[in-house]
């Protein structure tokens, strides 16, 4: 199995150019597990942990190699909370964001905040230079993207009007380091509120429905919510599995999202 | 005339004396066994079966012997000795006969330079399976007569009555011992057709017994030898890898290590028996037992383990630490093809738990009485008949007294905690303080100390006194709970001398001490030590006429007679033992007689946050009154009733195997949850000191009661906090949300 470590973005994209199947290396909290624990064997591996192009994070720009431990310290108030759950301290250090959305795990925490933004996710080749994709279509299956095998995820782009409040919250069954049977981010704009889901379909989505409906309320009443609560529980598509079961899953996202929009109301 | 210093020796019993492989622990040192290593050593691997049931068609090893770097690659027919192991009936191949019952079986077996050949041959074997259909309901197998043991409990009158009856039926989901250390061993031929093994284990003679036999070899060929032990809690009590590995250094004529992976380890040890149990209570208007019956199955998997003596601890102790004269049980332990159950921390006495506790609480709301006012008209004592055997308790059982001591404990504060990382959903943000509701609960659990049913059960001991000081030859194994540093504490104490090595020894260099396991090893093999320190001390002060041992040497009134330099002169002086408890019985047909050797009880009292309407829970304190008999090392005892604790809280609301068709759906700790620093509460502690009939002082063995009932008041709790009835554990959100 052949290793590069890329020390600039330029070097990683000609080795995914040239070795289209060899797998990428950032924090290694997914890659490593798979090879430690199922024996996966990648034909190749390319890290691009020390790319400093992917690890700058300004303004609406945040590095695809940015980690947990950066964001739960930074400015995005539902981010850092979600970074905050992720892992133990350790996995925090390592993992990232970039690997987070490559990964594309319908339980991935960062992928609601990046529905519920609209962020866009910025990917790279050798070939074509850079694109854009809206994160509603780079995510498409269960840890399926439309990322290109010669293309490195380089960053997330947050929108031009970020949200004036936005809450995380997550479902499970230990109180720390776990995955999310649920999770949730709701936003607060000037357009009103928009919620999103993870774990509830096989990949992020937003409860339109739900969200048109609470937008329509001049006044938010408690009868509004519950009927914001039913639809957000109507309008998600989980499954059962060894985690959690369909009916839980459905009753939970409503709940959470219901507290998130009383959050933001608060905030 | 030298006048002696006459203080009492440092670091003896009822002082908190360090652990001597503490600070290796804490600094990295301490070499666990999966740390071991030899130059020249291959690496072992395992092919499994990826069903719960199916015949083996075709195996054909040979893609995977041409690998270069394989040295071995064995099967079922490479087997040398008996074909099958197992603690009580060898059951299990060794590896695979053709016929696969449970998920991960043992099929072959590589030997190869490193670990990527060995992993990369188990994948090159071309194995061919007809898959079978699985049996994984217990009451099915039972129905079909497929069963390790049935027990009948018949005491008292069936035609007793009584005014109010509580009817309820119980489940327990599979716990796991989740050792963070893997099963791991080395096995080291020693170039005269011989093989040293050091392996993980509880018990390395009733280990080496099934190995010679599976080896088909003499016992003096053959030595096990303790490791150092990642935690155990009843994991390590059977075989896993042991014969496996000792096989392939045998055939190589080289060195072996296999170390599971998590997954693997998931696999490849014994279960908690999972429990469906069907209780009826029947009790007077105070609120006294008059009749209860039950009837109840566990699963034992695929193969028999410990499942007979797990069954026999259910049944007799499930109607917990209350007197009942008529009691009715019908029980049974299955054969099905879900993961072999085995032993687990509380060994049947945890199952019961849940559904007698459960049965008393609710036999209180019915009656209007507090939960412990019930507890209290029923406590077991001494001198009563245990409900179900009718064996009379001899010594101490303080059940009223941890029943008072559990009151006694402070409250945490009454109100909701602000740290959000504090509230039921913790780092998850999931709940608001106003979405919490409190509750509290309680339970009491009763559990048999060391081994029952004629059972011979000693432990072997040679101390031997140098002049450097005295020497501790045992095979006993310490996995953490703090074994050795009692032991070193009861000899200090009873030969005055503070210079204690504890000397692990290995089959060959001495007999059995027993397994670790059974809550024993506090009173047999420190009864051991006791006794031999005795004989010891006394031998020294009647050959040189003193009446005192200390760290000097002897007196006699007050004056030192032979210094220890003189005392050893002659050379080092030995003393032997073979300690047993008081001989125990065989119950008769109707489980009537005296099967147990002593008992002990403690109390549990949860109180929990709960999100209803998340169904989450976040338990804020457990405070426990624990009967000790006699504190031999306090912190050593709180460290057990803190872990205990942990384990039971995991059992109350997270930790579950999930189990489809016999398939472990979550064999990782990505999925299979244990609680965290942030989900363990804070915990009260009572340590109630009224000495046991026998053991070292006094002292009672009590690693498992803190796990037995802190499962039950936590339940108990969050029933208070929700109304839910909460019949199974662990409780899922979704039984609390009641979606």
């Amino acid at each position: 199995m052949d290793f590069l470590a890329a020390g600039d973005l330029s070097t990683a994209l000609d080795a995914r150019a040239e070795h289209p199947e060899a797998e990428l290396l950032a924090g290694g909290t997914d890659l490593m597990v798979e090879v430690n624990l199922s024996y996966h064997r990648p034909a190749g591996v390319i890290a691009v942990r020390s790319c400093e192009e992917l690890l700058e994070w300004e303004g609406r720009r945040i590095g695809a190699a940015v980690t947990w431990a950066r964001l739960e310290d930074g400015p995005h108030r539902a981010l850092a909370q979600l970074a905050r759950t992720i892992g133990s301290p350790q996995i925090r250090a390592a993992g990232t964001l970039g690997g987070n959305v490559a990964t594309a795990s319908p339980a991935g925490d960062g992928l609601p905040w990046i529905a519920a933004i609209d962020a866009e996710i910025e990917v790279a080749s050798q070939r074509r230079g850079t694109r854009i994709i809206a994160w509603d279509e780079f995510f498409v299956g269960v840890k399926e993207t439309t990322l290109a095998p010669d293309e490195i995820i380089t960053a997330i782009l947050l929108p031009e009007h970020m949200p004036v409040s936005q809450e995380f919250a997550k479902v499970g069954v230990r109180n720390v380091m776990v995955i999310a049977m649920v999770n949730c981010v709701v936003a607060r704009g000037e357009d009103g509120f928009r919620v999103a889901l993870g774990s509830v379909a096989p990949v992020p989505i937003r409860a339109y429905r739900a969200e048109e409906m609470i937008n329509a309320e001049t006044s938010i009443s408690d009868a509004a919510l519950t009927e914001f609560a039913r639809i957000v529980s109507d309008e998600v598509r989980p499954i059962s599995d060894h985690r959690s079961t369909e009916a839980y899953r459905r009753h939970a996202s409503g709940v959470l999202a219901r507290r998130l929009v009383e959050r933001c109301l608060a905030a | 005339m030298t006048v002696g210093t006459k203080e009492r020796v440092a670091a003896g019993i009822g002082e908190n004396a360090p652990r001597p492989d503490g600070v290796a622990k804490l600094s990295g040192n301490f070499a666990y066994g999966s740390d071991l290593w030899i130059d020249g050593m291959l690496w072992g691997a395992t092919l499994r079966s990826p069903y719960a049931h199916a015949r083996l068609v075709e195996l054909d090893i040979t893609p995977a012997v041409v690998m270069s770097g394989v040295r071995a690659v064995l099967t079922q027919d490479d087997v040398p000795g008996r074909p099958t192991f197992g603690q009580v009936e060898p059951d299990q191949p060794v590896l695979c006969d053709g016929v696969a019952r449970y998920w991960g079986e043992p099929v072959a077996i590589v030997a190869a330079d490193d670990q990527e050949t060995a992993r990369a041959a188990v994948e090159a074997i071309i194995v061919e399976w007809e898959p079978l259909p699985p049996v994984t309901d217990p009451d099915q197998a039972r129905a079909a007569g497929e069963t390790y043991r049935d027990m009948v409990i018949r005491r008292g009158d069936a035609d007793a009555a009584g005014s109010v009856v509580i009817e309820g039926e119980y489940e327990t989901a599979i716990q796991d011992q989740a050792p963070l250390g893997p099963e791991a061993g080395l096995a080291i031929p020693d170039g005269s057709g011989g093989v040293d093994l050091h392996v993980t284990s509880q018990w390395i003679h009733i280990d080496h017994a099934q190995i010679i036999a599976s080896l088909g070899m003499e016992p003096d060929d053959v030595r096990c030898h303790p490791v150092g032990i990642g935690g155990a809690f009843g994991a390590r009590e059977d075989i896993s890898l042991h014969i496996h590995v000792a096989m392939l250094a045998l055939r190589t004529g080289r060195p072996v290590r296999i170390v599971y992976d998590r997954t693997e380890s998931f696999a490849g040890h014994v279960k908690r028996h999972p429990a469906r149990m069907r209780y009826r209570h029947e009790a007077d208007d105070e609120g006294r037992l008059v009749k209860v019956t039950v009837d109840m199955v566990l699963d034992g998997g695929a193969y028999a383990h410990t499942s007979h003596a797990v069954l026999a601890n259910a049944s007799f102790f499930t109607v917990g630490p209350y007197k009942c004269d008529n009691v009715f049980v019908d029980a049974a332990v299955s054969r099905t093809n879900n993961p072999p159950a085995g032993a687990m921390r509380g060994f049947g006495a945890v199952q019961v738990c849940f559904a007698y506790e459960s049965q008393m609480d609710r036999l209180a709301e019915v009656l209007g009485l507090h939960p412990l006012e019930v507890r209290r008209r029923n406590a077991l004592g001494p001198g009563d008949p245990l409900a179900t055997s009718g064996q009379i308790v001899e010594g101490s059982l303080p059940t009223l007294r941890v029943i008072d001591e559990l009151e006694s404990i402070p409250m945490p504060d009454a109100a909701i905690p602000d740290d959000p990382r504090r509230l039921p959903g913790g780092t998850g943000l999931t709940t608001p303080k106003d979405a919490v509701v409190r509750g509290v609960g309680f339970a009491l659990g009763l559990k048999n100390l060391a081994f029952s049913e004629a059972f011979d059960d000693f432990s072997e001991v040679l101390l031997i006194l140098t002049p450097a000081g005295l020497e501790i030859h045992t095979a006993a194994i310490e996995v953490g709970q703090g074994l050795v540093t009692i032991c070193e504490q009861i000899a200090r104490t009873v030969l005055g001398i503070e210079a204690v090595a504890w000397l692990s020894a290995d089959t060959s260099q001495i007999g059995s001490a027993g397994s670790t396991s059974a809550s024993r090893q506090t009173q047999m093999t420190g009864g051991a030590v006791y006794e031999a320190a005795v004989g010891l001390r006394d031998k020294i002060l009647q050959q040189f006429g003193g009446d005192e041992l200390t760290n000097d040497g002897v007196y006699d009134r007050g004056e030192l007679v032979a210094t220890l330099d003189a005392v050893t002169a002659d050379g080092p002086i030995e003393q032997w033992v073979r300690y047993r408890h008081p001989p125990t019985e065989e119950p008769d047909e109707f489980g009537q007689g005296n099967p147990h050797a002593g008992f002990v009880v403690a109390a549990h009292r949860a109180v929990v946050d709960v999100d209803p309407e998340l169904g989450l829970v976040r338990v804020v304190q457990i405070d426990t009154a624990q009967d000790v008999g006699k504190a031999l090392n306090p912190q050593a005892i709180v460290g057990q009733l803190e872990g205990g604790i942990a384990q039971g809280v995991g059992f109350a609301i997270m930790e579950e195997l999930i189990v489809e068709d016999g398939v472990i759906l979550n064999p990782t700790f990505t999925d299979y949850l244990i609680p965290t620093l942030l989900d363990m509460p804070d915990v009260g502690s009572r340590l109630i000191e009224e000495p046991a009939h026998w053991g070292p002082f006094g002292a009672k063995g009590i690693g498992e009661s803190p796990t037995i009932s802190s499962t039950p008041a936590v339940v108990a709790a969050i029933r208070a906090a929700t109304g839910r009835p909460l019949n199974r554990v662990p409780v899922r959100p979704q039984d609390i949300a009641g979606v």
